[in-house]
């Protein structure tokens, strides 16, 4: 459940409904983000939890209801602010061909006025975090590995330094020896950089692996929004069940 | 990549520019009053044209002729519009063609005082009266037993092949076989090639000019006009009125050349250009009995220079044009899709138009020469170029666009820096396509003036001269190679390399 007010949060819905030709694919949600921390929106495919995630940063627009950036209502006119406030990752990182790694991490940062330097600069600090060699840097995305791309995806997510990152099933297409070793560095990550985090998954154990906040979603509802233990403890009905039983070595405590 | 784009964009003014230094048709040299004399697609009218040239010069007057500039009305329109100020016309086509009002056969006179109407002067009869008439092969003549065109109705199963101006003129073959219930149909053909089909037995009778070399020189039997269908064609020549201002001496000097010209002189100077391969302009100069003056014998090469820089202004220019026309639209296009259907439906519909004709269209516009000329270019070479910008904007992986967007860029930027360098591939494309195909078309200025390689192959086909056709066509279709290689290079150098590249798993 909402631990903050709405206005209080990074982001917020309220009542959001997206209807694509009659079929409700995120269905009156109302849900609030808090500032800091990380939630992880999960579902079977189908669920709705990546167009509720498109959702807030105007990727879709709501057929119905609202959706609150820092308070405020999302406007047409204010979507470049919040975007820029926004880090998004996807699930094949969306890198540009046609630039090189540092070309597709300056894109923005130079259209704003940052000169090559503090690019470079900045780039250099990501590489760090992130875990990819400084000479990847002038390397085209088809010379990187699907591992290797994710993390540049990351970084240029991060370039501006935005309070908050979207990520839309960012591991989804990695095999899972690259997947394990990112998603030690992303929690790694998130933890040092201390941003709100929205992360979309369908992997259950990835899920509990990152989130002190799950939300469940079925059929653009909200099954069960809480903790790992919550879901455990107390599944709602027997849909969120079969969900956690079909994942296998789930991490933490017995019940 | 900006700078790829930045180079794709930054060659165009060059083209455009480098041009105009050498235009074509253009205005002429020092100050002397130049009057311009044109001629229609055939051996005669590029002698008498060269005649009216070099009496021209005798008194002085700078004359520059304009050979073979087309059909009758490309030359009355070019003449109306001043384009050209004189050229050769016959009398017969004058009444029945271009101003039908007037009463067959009613004297120079009429014409006279009609045409002064329109500003437009005549001169007397030049003296050979170059009539339509029918010819076939003698010996075919004979066994069949035909002597008149009234004849001919008794034999349907005939062949005939007609000039394509003669089929469709109302004193050619609609009102001949109405005249004379002919039963047959006819095929269009052009004049030159058609005394060939004849000796070859693939037609078996055909329209000549009663002063054609040819009718001797492949025994030919010439049809009694028994109906007296044809009219009379005396020669003359037309000038404009103001000439009468601009250059009397012009002028006195056409109308002096009045009753000069027989029927065997005629036919001698058409033998002499078309069956004994002697430049008109020498033989024009032999008859008038001058010199023919420098530049008659002009070298191959200087030649073929000359033709290649023409073509390559056509080419350029309007290529050059058609990129930073069709660039924009094909983005528009891809941007608003209801509308970018009817863009796409308009440049499409402007590509069925068929490319001889939208040369003439052009010429109402722009008269003739090279403006025209390179307008239909630059309308044929619009629809690769959209349609590729627009195929290659569209096939854009959306995750991309959707990423350029989450990103927070502005529109204008995604376009440029995105956007633009993934279409760039599929742009150039088009633009290959478009420059292959203007090459192939320019030919077809030179029925326009707008010379170009379509000069020599006029002419070959004109003078039924294969080595002169090759002259033209052999460069042309090198010209079209080179410029699949030049835009091949181009392509691989603007290409981003991180596009070259196979993505790797």
């Amino acid at each position: 459940m909402p631990v903050c007010t709405d206005s209080d949060a990074a982001f917020a819905l309220q009542g959001v409904t997206r209807a694509f030709a009659g079929v409700r694919a995120v269905a009156d949600v109302s849900l609030a983000f808090p500032r800091g921390r990380t939630s992880i929106l999960i579902g079977s495919s189908g669920s709705g939890k990546s167009t509720l995630l498109r959702l807030l940063i105007g990727l879709e627009w709501p057929s119905a209801g609202m959706v609150l950036c820092d308070g405020e209502a999302l406007r047409r006119d204010s979507l470049p602010a919040v975007r820029r406030r926004v880090g998004y990752v996807i699930q094949e990182g969306g890198l540009f061909p046609h630039l090189t790694v540092l070309g597709n991490l300056s894109l923005l940062p130079r259209h704003l006025g940052w000169s090559k330097a503090r690019v470079s600069e900045r780039a250099v600090e990501l590489a760090e975090l992130a875990h990819l060699h400084p000479d990847l840097l002038t390397r085209f995305p088809a010379e990187l590995s699907g591992g290797q791309r994710q993390r540049v995806a990351l970084m240029r997510a991060l370039m501006l330094d935005p309070p908050t990152l979207l990520l839309d099933e960012p591991l989804g297409a990695l095999d899972p020896l690259v997947r394990h070793n990112l998603q030690d560095d992303l929690r790694e990550i998130f933890r040092r950089l201390g941003k709100t985090v929205i992360m979309v998954t369908h992997d259950m154990a990835e899920a509990a692996f990152f989130g002190t906040r799950l939300i469940l979603m079925r059929d653009g509802r909200v099954l069960q929004d809480g903790s790992i233990e919550d879901f455990r403890n107390a599944p709602v009905d027997d849909f969120v069940r079969e969900f956690l039983a079909a994942h296998r070595n789930l991490p933490g405590g017995s019940a | 990549m900006k700078r790829g784009l930045a180079l794709l964009f930054a060659w165009l003014p060059l083209i455009a520019i480098v041009p105009p230094a050498a235009s074509v048709p253009a205005a002429p040299a020092g100050g002397a009053p130049v009057v311009v004399a044109g001629s229609k697609n055939f051996t005669e009218s590029v002698v008498l044209g060269e005649i009216a040239r070099l009496a021209g010069r005798e008194r002085g007057v700078q004359v520059r002729h304009r050979r073979s500039l087309g059909g009758t009305r490309i030359l009355w329109s070019a003449l109306a519009r001043g384009d050209i100020d004189a050229y050769p016309e016959y009398t017969g086509t004058l009444t029945h063609e271009l101003l039908r009002d007037l009463p067959p056969d009613g004297g120079i006179a009429v014409l006279r005082a009609r045409l002064a109407k329109l500003g437009i002067g005549i001169t007397d009869p030049l003296g050979f009266n170059n009539t339509y008439a029918i010819g076939m092969r003698e010996k075919e003549a004979a066994r069949l037993h035909i002597r008149s065109i009234s004849d001919l109705a008794r034999h349907p199963g005939l062949k005939l092949a007609f000039s394509n101006e003669f089929m469709n003129r109302a004193d050619g073959w609609p009102g001949l076989k109405h005249a004379y219930h002919l039963p047959m149909d006819a095929r269009g053909m052009d004049h030159s090639l058609a005394y060939r089909a004849l000796a070859s037995g693939a037609v078996d009778a055909i329209d000549l000019y009663s002063t054609d070399a040819e009718i001797a020189y492949y025994h030919l039997r010439v049809l009694k006009d028994d109906k007296h269908f044809f009219p009379r064609y005396d020669a003359v020549y037309l000038y404009r009125l103001d000439l009468e201002k601009r250059a009397p001496r012009f002028v006195a000097a056409l109308q002096d050349l009045a009753g000069s010209i027989d029927t065997s002189q005629m036919r001698a100077m058409n033998k002499a250009v078309k069956l004994d391969g002697k430049d008109a302009r020498s033989v024009a100069a032999g008859f008038l009995g001058v010199g023919a003056g420098r530049g008659s014998t002009r070298g191959f090469w200087r030649q073929l220079g000359r033709y290649t820089l023409e073509h390559l202004v056509l080419v350029g220019i309007s290529l050059s044009l058609a990129i930073l026309f069709a660039v924009p639209l094909g983005i528009f296009a891809a941007r608003r899709r209801r509308l970018g259907q009817i863009v796409l439906g308009l440049t499409g519909i402007l590509q069925t138009v068929p490319s001889l004709a939208l040369f003439v269209f052009m010429i109402p516009l722009f008269g003739i020469g090279a403006k025209p000329a390179i307008a239909a270019l630059f309308l044929y070479s619009l629809l690769p170029i959209v349609r590729n910008t627009h195929a290659g904007l569209t096939g854009i992986d959306p995750t991309l666009l959707e990423s350029a967007t989450a990103l927070g860029l502005p529109p204008r930027v995604r376009l440029w820096r995105v956007e633009l360098p993934q279409a760039l591939r599929s742009v150039l494309a088009g633009v290959k396509i478009a420059a292959v195909i203007n090459v192939g078309t320019a030919t077809l200025g030179a029925l326009i003036g707008a010379g170009g390689y379509g000069q020599p192959i006029l002419t070959g086909i004109r003078l039924d001269d294969i080595g002169l056709i090759m002259e033209g066509a052999v460069p042309a279709a090198l010209l079209a190679l080179a410029m699949q290689g030049v835009f091949e290079v181009i392509e691989h150098a603007l290409t981003p390399r991180g596009l070259r590249m196979r993505a790797q798993a």
